[in-house]
Order: C-alpha cells, then structure tokens, then sequence
C-alpha cells in the first residue's frame, strides 16, 4: 500500500489537499466527498474500506476532522507526506484567516469597524446556538445527551471559570457508566 | 456577558511559550467541535489577553471563512496578540496533539475501534463539549438582546442554519449585510475607541 515516496507522490499530496483547505466552509465534511474520491476512486492509494476505517479513527481522535487529509498521506507517504498534508491542509486557510484578521484589526476605531462589529455579534450568537442543535443532533439527540450538556451548562453558570477537564471527565464517566448498566442488562 | 470585564485581570504576561501552551492543550482535548468556549476561558476570562468586544468578532469570522472553526480562530487570538509568529505558533500548538494523536492512532486503529466503551467515554466528552458551548451560546445570546434588530438576525440565522439547514456562506452573506447595517452609526456621537 505505501508507494516510493517520492518529490512528485509528496506534490500529488498537496495539490490534492490545499484546495480542500479553502473549500471546508462550515465545517470538514465538505471535503470528505471529494477527498474520498480522490484517494479512492481516482487514485486508489487506499481501499473505501480503509478510507472508511480512518474515518472511524478520526472521529476518536482529538482536533479537527480534516486531519483525515494526514492520516491517509500518513498511509501513503510516511510521516514526510503528513508533515505536507498539513502544511496544505491548514496553510492556505489559515493565510487567509489572518489576512482578514489584519484588514480588521488595522482598520479599528473607525465607524464602519465599529458596525460591523455591532453586527456580527448576532450572527455568531445565531451561528453559535445553531451549532449547538447540530451537534447535539448529530450526537444522536438523546436523552443522556441532553442532560450532560444542560447539566455542563448550569454549572459553567454557577462557576464561570472552572477548568474544562473534570466537565469533560464527568461526561465521559457518565456515558461510561450508562453503557455498562446497558451491557449488564444485556448479559442478564 | 457584561459583567465579565470587571473580573478580567492583565496578570499573566502574553508569551509565545504560554500561547503555545494554552492552544497545546485546547487541541489535544478537542473532541467533536464547541472549542471557542474555551478558547474564549483561558484568554479572555481567565488571562484577561482579549476583551469580549474583540473575541466575539473572531468568533463569527473564524465560521465565517473557509477552514476549521477552531485553527482559524487560533490563528486569529495569535495574530491580535503577538502577529503573525503569534499566529504561527498558536496554530503549531492547537495541531501538536492530534498529530500526534494521529500518528498513534494510524499504528494502532484496528485495536482502538473493537473496543466499545472507548467509544461511549469519546460521546460522554463530546456532550460536555456541546454544553460548554451551550453556555457560550446563552452569554452571546444575552449580548445580543439588546434591540429588536440584532434579535431578529439572531433568531433568522439560527433557524436558517440550525433547523432548515440551509448552507452557511450564502446565508452568512445576506444576513451580515443586513446585520451591519442595522448597527451603522447614525449621526457620529458613537464613534469612540471600540
């Protein structure tokens, strides 16, 4: 499955990547269609199996899921091709993020700054509770669900600075533990 | 959200070894997005490096453009505070972890996906995540709730995004224009310091 690495593989890699970079708007699962058909369909570096398996491991690992883009070079390139998978990966976007952040920081005090702030206050509280629905649905929308996010949120109320790591354990303890009550009613 | 500027303290010098730092550890526990609310604790409520006023912008910029959510806001906290090697290494370190994590993963994922309870602890930490971000929500929410206007946008932009599911960037683009322009200055008495 790994190809000689070589200049043109590494290349190949990040002139498949770095469009993706700008394409994932609103999120990684805009790229996974054309990256899938890329590595896939037109390459064949991995099998819709595999692809399919190291999307699984990215969901369990932490940081953004278009590190898919790495851990498919990985599979094809050695960690060389993951090194340049995020350099196209995260470069592009990034460049443009920060030019935009300098054009705004630049340009502050001024009237026009100052409205466009105004305005986009209510955007990102709309965007913000908007992507609450949509994790929470895509999390299956259950019950448990449910109570561990109202139950982080009332005590980030209670104790604004709190230190996320015993929230984010006690989510997990509390899934843990509904699962093994779930497979101890199952063994019995 | 108004009250927060009176408990935020300039105690801790910006660095780039405490950036780093801050964004090593936010990337290597992101699991399932809701990373701004604690991005928005450890620079803005707990080290006092970026008001509100300056955060909550970044905020809607960083889902605004292409890219990830949470590298596109690194990038913007690291620029704001030290420029573009600020920018740098707060994107450095909000990527470390799952790199490395990646390469772990990538030698051991057979392993890692039989095992069932890993997967009920890995939803246990991404529903905590969504009700940090919940409060977020609530704190942006109430920011908001300022006139009938912002409101309005508000409400259009989750209903459009969040139940209809109408795609971002062509609802982002009507809804920012309209939004600004609500907030334009009339008259210029308000022009201050921002």
């Amino acid at each position: 499955m790994r190809e000689e690495v070589s200049f043109g593989l590494l290349l190949t890699i990040a002139v498949i990547l770095a469009p993706l970079s700008i394409a994932s708007i609103g999120g990684a699962t805009a790229i996974y269609a054309p990256l899938q058909y890329e590595v896939v369909d037109l390459r064949q570096w991995i099998t819709g199996r595999e692809f399919l398996d190291l999307f699984a491991i990215c969901r369990f690992t932490p940081g953004p899921s278009s590190l898919l883009g790495a851990l498919i070079a990985f599979k094809v390139a050695g960690i060389l091709g993951a090194l340049v998978a995020m350099v196209a990966l995260y470069l592009p976007s990034s460049a443009l993020c920060y030019a935009v952040g300098r054009i705004w920081s630049t340009h502050k005090g001024k009237p026009w700054h100052t409205a466009v702030e105004k305005g986009l206050t209510p955007i990102a509280a709309g965007l913000i509770m908007a992507g609450v629905l949509a994790l929470f649905q895509l999390s299956g929308g259950d019950l448990l669900t449910g109570a561990v996010m109202v139950g982080v949120a009332g005590v980030l109320t209670w104790k604004r600075k709190m230190h996320p790591f015993p929230l984010l354990i006690a989510g997990a303890l509390a899934f843990e533990a509904a699962y093994l009550l779930g497979y101890m009613a199952r063994a019995a | 959200m108004g009250q927060s500027s009176a408990e935020q303290s300039q105690t801790t010098p910006v660095t780039y070894g405490a950036l780093y730092s801050v964004f090593f550890w936010i990337g290597l526990f992101s699991f399932g997005g809701g990373l701004m609310p604690w991005i928005q604790r450890e620079i803005v409520i707990k080290r006092g490096w970026m008001r509100d006023e300056d955060f909550l912008p970044g905020v809607a910029l960083a889902q605004v453009l292409p890219g990830v959510n949470s590298t596109n806001m690194a990038v913007y906290v690291g620029r704001h505070l030290l420029g573009v090697s600020g920018a740098a290494v707060a994107l450095i370190g909000m990527l470390t972890g799952p790199f490395a994590a990646m390469l772990i993963a990538a030698y051991s994922y057979k392993a890692i996906l039989g095992v069932p309870a890993l997967h009920a602890a890995m939803a246990g930490v991404a529903a905590a995540a969504i009700g940090m971000l919940l409060r977020m929500g609530v704190s942006a929410v109430r920011t908001t709730s300022k006139g009938v206007l912002p409101i309005a946008v508000m409400v259009a932009v989750f209903v459009a995004i969040g139940v209809l599911k109408w795609p971002l960037v062509p609802v982002v683009l009507v809804a920012t224009p309209l939004s600004v322009l609500a907030a334009w200055p009339r008259g210029k008495k308000e022009q201050g310091d921002a």
